[in-house]
């Protein structure tokens, strides 16, 4: 099988469908890989590079698509691209394919079979196939760079010689795989950071990542079965805009990463809270490309308004990470296909049937839906809690009629036996209290030496035999406890020795 | 000789030291002065009980200590660290076996027959209850022993109505104990004897009825029982030096069983009667994906660039005698800055803490080798494990399928790191004969071979 890498052709999309490192796992998946010249440079991968690793560069690219049974690209195909499909080669890309309907047209009828790497669904077998989530990953970090560099302050909190410098307040809208990248970048820059969800099931995420977590007095959880959000009630709305209001005047950078599959991205940061923003803060918005969370942003461009605050609608690519992340997911994506060997279409398959979007001349898409969001044990919770507290109550009255019973079996006990015994008995319950209270501290990784020395010292029984022993060798009394001194000396002897042994094995 | 009063002084400082020598063993510096004290108590428990009043026969006494001492260090040197929980099972025979003479050597005791009454009455009930642990123990730990060392199949021997037949016979053993007071001279003789047939008898077949996996808590309950059987005879010799590390013992493994019972989320009772838990019920989870296998020298790929690996060792390894090789592996990725740690189950192995003695006899620092929790918590961060020879402990159908047998048991989350390597001989299930859904997983990879092979090569191909 032959895998061929063209150069990107979109002005300003600087990512490459491989990287040397993703070419060197094709190779070892026994694929022959091409690469256009030059497609790696915008990456910072040279031919050199990728010749060293056992690719194979082509001049040119109609020459790589006549060659190539499968293309690797970022980007959807241009015009003269299309021109260079054949009929059969499968292809891996982005292709958008809600809203590209013409192209896939196209490539059904060229008989290509188009892979939409943005169609892949969220299902957990996938995520090492998820280009959203690798490439939401990234901008989710840059936003925040990106917004510290616009800033023009620290973004943590020093205490200096020159005076006391407080930490920037970061909030984050929509906790996705880029919310909480932004969320972890932003933490570990030092800033407070905030963040807001519609779908309570994120919160404890968000939480995790250092965050702390916004909500609106109004219960309804916007979570979905796709793993997308829904678009709230009305209500809602008006509370996450007051909401949005008083954050506004407080924090210095709003990062807004929410985005909706196949639709235009909602409108969250309106004038009047850009308005009510401190001179100097920053907005990064992640949704430009697809309209914009903030109603001011201009896609592609950086701005300050009027009243000074910084609206960022374009990011930085980062292209030689992307590239990488996003050939590991091609390489996953082929790996799971059956490498070159046993390569094959498999539309049964959940993943492939569900992104192949063009197959054997006709288009695929819409895909049937699938379930993905956790389900979460509501109910469970809710009965827990009063059944605890039952519980507790409970447990000190049976406590109270444990001791009483014991108490009650003492005394039945004094009134038959004789004093010796008592004493006795007082004594073997003592010894097991302190037996407990000591052995719990005992460290789990001396258990063995433990039962060892326990063993050891539990040929006290010796004593026994000592006792019983007679001047007298044909008194059976001194063969039983000739024996009995025999077998206990052993444990005492053997189990002290190999405790010591094992111990002396043990260091730092 | 030596007067009682000094006795009972010596009694009570070897209690002391007793006692301090089982707190020693709360930390792995302190352990070896533990060791000490324990050595010194016995000594002047022992000397000091000799020199006593009313012992007689101090050269049967001198010459059997002296047999035993050659044979308890020519065992004690020999032992092999996998064969530990043999060594201890057969130790705990040792003590029931002992306090069964010591019981008989009582009864016959002249002074014996010459009590009556109510003290008569309660001595009889000690003599009696002391043969009867004592017998169990003996038996328990012979056949515990023999599971252990391979030689009985460890499979668990069930008979319908066997819990019937275990109350009958103990319910007899009362009657038997009732003719046994009323006895008088030494004709009780003979119910004695029957007691303890029938006693070796519930021995026998309490451990048949326990399959391999659960070991661990068989062999602690033994442990517990050899203590209280030294205790009983405490009581019948009226010596509360004896008393005392029999209660010391008997808590100790009791503790034990109740850590290995709850690290296996099985009800004491439900181990100690027999049979591996209730039946699951319904169908175990439908386990679906792909298992992958892997080669040595991806593994050694992955492990170079791991920044934190986790290694969770299981009897496979003891098995496999893979401890040596491992932590050669171990030292190389140290060298390359890799941060490598070993997770240790409760129950895995045969032992309670067996893993840690296999480990630090392979010179494993103890400071990397951490209990579950410890590992559990960092799972997340964690690049790589290696499962060597585990099944049942990384099952996380114990944690989501409710249906599985060993459903609620704490287990490893291995399947939270961002790779698992399984190194196993095949796909066979583990003890508890459960499908192991962790190897379906993606993250999951199988290395199939002998552990110690498969390290040695990986260790190859990280050089």
């Amino acid at each position: 099988m032959i895998v061929g890498v063209p150069k990107e052709l979109v002005a300003g999309e600087r990512r490459v469908g491989a990287t040397p490192k993703t070419v060197k796992r094709l190779v070892k998946q026994g694929f022959d890989v091409l690469i256009e010249s030059n497609a790696g440079v915008e990456a910072n991968y040279s031919n050199d590079d990728f010749e060293s690793v056992g690719a194979t560069i082509v001049p040119s690219a109609k020459e790589l698509y006549s060659r190539a049974q499968i293309i690797l690209k970022v980007q959807a195909f241009e015009e003269e691209e299309i021109e260079y499909l054949q009929k059969g080669q499968v292809t891996l890309s982005y292709l958008n394919p809600g809203q590209n309907e013409a192209l896939l047209q196209k490539l059904a009828s060229k008989g290509v079979n188009a892979i939409a790497m943005d169609a892949i669904p969220r299902i957990s077998r996938a995520q090492k196939m998820d280009v959203l989530s690798s490439m939401a990953n990234i901008a989710g970090y840059r936003s925040v760079i990106e917004a510290a560099n616009h800033y023009g302050r620290f973004l943590n909190g020093q205490i200096t010689a020159a005076g006391k410098v407080d930490p920037a307040k970061v909030l984050v809208i929509g906790a996705g795989v880029a919310g909480l990248a932004a969320i972890g970048a932003a933490k570990s820059l030092g800033a407070i950071v905030r963040a807001f969800d519609t779908r309570m099931e994120v919160a404890e995420q968000i939480e995790s990542m250092g965050a702390s977590f916004l909500t609106v007095d109004i219960e309804e959880d916007g979570a979905t079965d796709s793993g997308y959000s829904k678009v709230m009630s009305k209500e809602f709305i008006e509370a996450e805009m007051a909401l949005f209001k008083e954050q506004a005047k407080e924090v210095d950078i709003i990062i807004t990463t929410a985005q909706i599959p196949g639709r235009k991205a909602p409108e969250l940061i309106l004038d009047y809270h850009v308005a009510a923003m401190k001179s100097g803060s920053v907005i990064v918005d992640l949704a430009a490309s697809t309209g914009g969370n903030c109603t001011l942003t201009k896609d592609g461009e950086i701005y300050t308004t009027e009243n000074g605050v910084t609206i960022i609608g374009k990011l930085d690519q980062l292209p030689s990470q992307a590239s990488q992340l996003y050939g590991n997911n091609l390489c996953h994506l082929l790996d799971d296909m059956g490498k070159a060997e046993g390569f094959n279409i498999d539309m049964e398959d959940d993943v492939v049937k569900r992104a192949m979007v063009t197959f054997d001349g006709k288009v695929n898409w819409p895909p049937e839906p699938l379930p993905v969001s956790p389900q979460k044990p509501k109910v469970e919770s809710k009965e827990a809690v009063p059944e605890a507290v039952g519980k507790k109550e409970k447990s000190i009255w049976s406590s109270l009629i444990n001791l009483g019973i014991i108490g009650a079996g003492l005394y039945m006990l004094a009134l038959v036996a004789p004093p010796e015994f008592m004493g006795h008995f007082t004594v073997f319950v003592l010894s097991v209290f302190v037996g407990w209270q000591v052995i719990w501290n005992v460290s789990h990784s001396l258990h063995t030496p433990l039962m060892a020395v326990t063993n050891a010292i539990s040929g006290i029984i010796i004593i026994g035999g000592l006792l019983q022993t007679k001047d007298n060798l044909s008194d059976p009394m001194t063969i039983l406890a000739s024996i009995a001194i025999l077998v206990a000396t052993i444990n005492i002897v053997g189990g002290f020795l190999v405790t010591h042994r094992m111990l002396k094995m043990f260091r730092k | 000789m030596i007067s009682s009063q000094i006795q009972i002084a010596s009694y009570l400082f070897a209690s002391i030291l007793f006692i301090l020598s089982l707190g020693g063993l709360s930390s792995q510096e302190s352990a070896k002065k533990g060791v000490l004290y324990g050595i010194i108590g016995m000594i002047i428990a022992i000397v000091s009980t000799v020199l006593g009043e009313g012992v007689h026969g101090h050269i049967y006494i001198i010459v059997a200590i002296a047999i035993a001492s050659l044979i308890g260090v020519a065992v004690a040197r020999k032992v092999e660290m996998t064969a530990m929980p043999q060594l201890v099972a057969i130790l705990h025979s040792f003590v029931g076996l002992a306090a069964v003479l010591v019981g008989f050597g009582s009864y016959l005791d002249p002074h014996t027959q010459e009590l009556t009454g109510t003290l008569k009455n309660i001595h009889y009930v000690e003599i009696f209850i002391g043969v009867f642990i004592g017998a169990i123990t003996f038996t328990g730990s012979v056949i515990a022993w023999g599971k252990l060392e391979g030689r009985i199949r460890s499979k668990p021997l069930i008979y319908p109505g066997r819990h019937l037949v275990n109350i009958v016979l103990v319910l007899f053993c009362i009657v038997l104990c009732v003719l046994f007071i009323s006895a008088p001279g030494t004709t009780g003789m003979v119910f004695l004897i029957v007691m303890t047939v029938i006693s070796c008898f519930i021995g026998i077949m309490l451990v048949m009825a326990i399959g391999g996996a659960d070991m661990p808590v068989v062999v602690s309950m033994l442990n517990s029982y050899s203590g209280w059987a030294a205790a009983a005879a405490g009581f019948m010799l009226g010596n509360d030096l004896l008393i005392v590390t029999g209660a010391l013992v008997g808590s100790s493994g009791a503790i034990l069983s109740i850590i290995m019972c709850e690290a296996m989320n099985r009800s004491f009772w439900s181990v100690i009667f027999g049979g591996f838990g209730d039946a699951p019920k319904g169908e175990a989870m439908q386990v679906t994906g792909e298992v992958t296998a892997t080669d040595h020298e991806a593994v050694a790929e992955l492990l170079k660039e791991a920044k934190k690996v986790v290694v969770v060792p299981g009897y496979g390894m003891a098995v496999a005698k893979a401890q040596y090789p491992i932590f050669e592996m171990v030292e190389r990725l140290q060298k390359n800055g890799t941060a490598v740690h070993f997770g240790i189950h409760p129950v895995a192995g045969r032992l309670p803490g067996h893993m840690n003695v296999l480990l630090a006899e392979a010179n494993v620092p103890y400071d990397i080798v951490l209990e579950m929790e410890e590992v559990n918590e960092d799972m997340d961060e964690t690049d790589v494990v290696l499962v060597v020879g585990a099944n049942d402990i990384v099952n996380p159908g114990a944690e989501n399928d409710p249906n599985s047998p060993i459903y609620g048991m704490p287990v490893i989350q291995v399947w939270n790191a961002g790779k698992v390597i399984v190194m196993k001989r095949s796909m066979a299930t583990g003890y508890a004969g459960v499908q192991n859904p962790l190897f379906f997983k993606d993250n999951t990879d199988m290395l199939y071979g002998d552990a110690k092979d498969s390290v040695l090569k990986i260790n190859g191909h990280l050089s």
